[in-house]
């Protein structure tokens, strides 16, 4: 009885904030716009005492018609592919250099990669926003080494929200590629060393391969968020390229077409079912 | 070899957030230029209403939020790993991991239209502003809370529990006097973790707010909009002293459980 006690609480708010919501989502992509408060016509509507059906497949259908919301999709995915792959790229050698250290140190070294995460997103957005813009530090650096002769823009553009992107995703691949690391066993290693490797062919033939799971965990924990992105290519991005997450917000908030950014909001959630479950596999695996 | 690869990734890491801090005392309008040192963006953040009217709304937003964010995702959390079988136990774990993994854009509409369907059948919440912010927050953070504590009972052995039920203790006992001892220290590192997620959300709060509820980061946002400002900088300074305080704190207080404890991993 007090078991039940104790778990009605989570059970309901679940219901409530998490399985209510979704569900309205998806009723609300099958709603037809109007005009009022709120901007839309319920899809099941009251009328002589039973209900009628209101809605239709219109905002879905725009979806998939207009090819500008499938080219929007299709470079949040390319956005957040491209980003993963640079994470993982740049957290490798951070984790094996965490991995290897001595175990004294891999807690602050662990805690230096994650204390920047703890900085908040936005300082750090700004941050890119100085450095990159004209006359920001990066134009100064690549100009003093002769890279370049006069600033190249580079705010506003892929370089610059992709920087962001690695920035604010990294620790999310850092972590799980460390903890797979960890788990190695270092025997397995030493085995392959003392047969002959070199310390190349070592982690071409060992430690790569047996760190794939926590590297696939890694990719998938930039890719979700990354897809979804807003705040970061709304600052730092191009403002013609559209992707996702910015589509959705306007529509949402300039369009006031609620219907629509609830049809774009389900889709993406249909795009990422597949990466989830993934990720969902590798977790419950180690 | 192995060095470089801390070197690199440590310095594109840290260098944006120390140039940032370092320029925050400077005293040039132009960000990111030196002209000397100053405090002067520092006393002008003080002079800003706004600013501060919307940092304390969002401290006490984050604070609200991860209380709840607490009490609820360490229930989940420890009905998760140590109820066992329960009935929809499969439904539960679902939607106590989903906020993890839905995008915020999708949250934050979601949770939008969850409360203006309530407003519209029930007239609560009458309006929208820090109210509905927070419980959003509060949503997501339980479902940190939860994964952090189920990780630390994991890290346990049933046996500790059993033992007391052996000896007579009924299992609401058994929550009280081991269960919570044990999760104690998830649940202040949970309570920070939510913390900040709360103080850091833009898009979420953007979605669920109204206009009387302007938190922090949305007005920090919007002002990046425009472009980076030496107050930004400076905000961002102070931000950056406040949470290496408080991780800190944390580290202090994990590190101290974990002596007292010394059958934990």
């Amino acid at each position: 009885m007090r078991r039940l006690l104790l778990l009605a609480p989570p059970w309901l708010w679940l219901l409530l904030f998490v399985a209510a919501p979704v569900l309205i989502l998806l009723a609300i992509g099958l709603a037809e716009p109007a005009d009022g408060v709120p901007p839309f016509l319920p899809p099941l509507g009251w009328e002589a005492g039973r209900p009628v059906w209101q809605g239709s497949g219109a905002s879905l259908a725009v979806l998939t018609e207009d090819g500008w919301y499938a080219l929007a999709f299709l470079r949040s995915l390319w956005v957040a592919g491209v980003s993963a792959g640079l994470c993982l790229l740049l957290a490798y050698p951070l984790a094996l250099g965490i991995a290897r250290a001595r175990p004294s140190r891999r807690l602050p070294l662990l805690l230096l990669v994650l204390l920047p995460f703890w900085t908040g997103f936005l300082p750090r957005v700004g941050a890119w926003i100085g450095l990159l813009r004209d006359g920001g530090w990066v134009n100064g650096v690549l100009m003093g080494l002769g890279v370049v002769q006069e600033p190249v823009p580079l705010l506003y553009s892929d370089t610059a929200l992709l920087i962001g992107m690695v920035h604010a995703y990294l620790p999310f691949a850092v972590l799980p590629l460390t903890a797979a690391l960890l788990r190695l066993d270092p025997a397995l290693e030493e085995a392959a060393a003392d047969l002959g490797a070199s310390p190349f062919t070592v982690f071409r033939t060992v430690t790569f391969p047996l760190s794939l799971p926590g590297a696939a965990a890694g990719f998938l924990l930039v890719f979700i968020p990354a897809a979804g992105e807003f705040v970061i290519p709304s600052l730092l991005g191009p403002p013609e390229a559209q992707l996702v997450g910015r589509v959705l917000w306007d529509e949402f908030f300039q369009n006031r077409d609620w219907p629509l950014a609830s049809a774009l909001a389900v889709a993406l959630l249909l795009a990422l079912i597949l990466p989830i479950r993934l990720f969902q596999r590798l977790e419950a695996r180690s | 070899m192995r060095r470089w690869g801390l070197v690199l990734g440590l310095g594109f890491l840290w260098a944006p957030i120390l140039l940032l801090v370092g320029y925050a005392f400077s005293a040039d309008r132009i960000p990111f230029q030196w002209g000397g040192f100053s405090l002067r963006w520092f006393a002008a953040l003080a002079e800003n209403e706004r600013m501060l009217e919307a940092a304390w709304l969002s401290l006490r937003i984050a604070a609200g939020s991860a209380t709840l964010a607490v009490l609820l995702g360490g229930l989940a959390g420890w009905a998760l790993s140590r109820l066992g079988p329960f009935r929809g136990r499969a439904l539960f774990g679902t939607l106590a991991g989903a906020p993890l993994v839905l995008p915020e854009v999708v949250t934050g509409l979601s949770l939008l239209l969850l409360f203006v369907a309530l407003q519209g059948v029930l007239g609560w919440p009458a309006n929208r502003g820090a109210l509905t912010v927070l419980l959003a927050h509060a949503t997501v953070g339980m479902a940190y809370v939860a994964v952090v504590v189920q990780a630390r009972l994991a890290g346990f052995d049933r046996s500790l529990e059993e033992a007391a039920a052996d000896l007579g203790a009924s299992p609401f006992t058994v929550f009280r006097t081991v269960t919570l001892p044990l999760i104690a220290p998830a649940l202040a590192a949970g309570w920070l973790l939510a913390f900040t997620l709360s103080l850091d959300d833009v898009v979420v709060a953007s979605f669920v707010s109204g206009p009387a509820g302007t938190t922090l980061p949305m007005l920090v946002f919007s002002a990046l909009r425009m472009g980076v400002t030496p107050e930004v900088n400076a905000l961002a300074a102070v931000i950056l002293a406040v949470v290496g305080l408080l991780v800190g704190l944390a580290g202090l207080i994990l590190q101290r459980s974990r002596r007292n404890l010394p059958g934990a991993g």
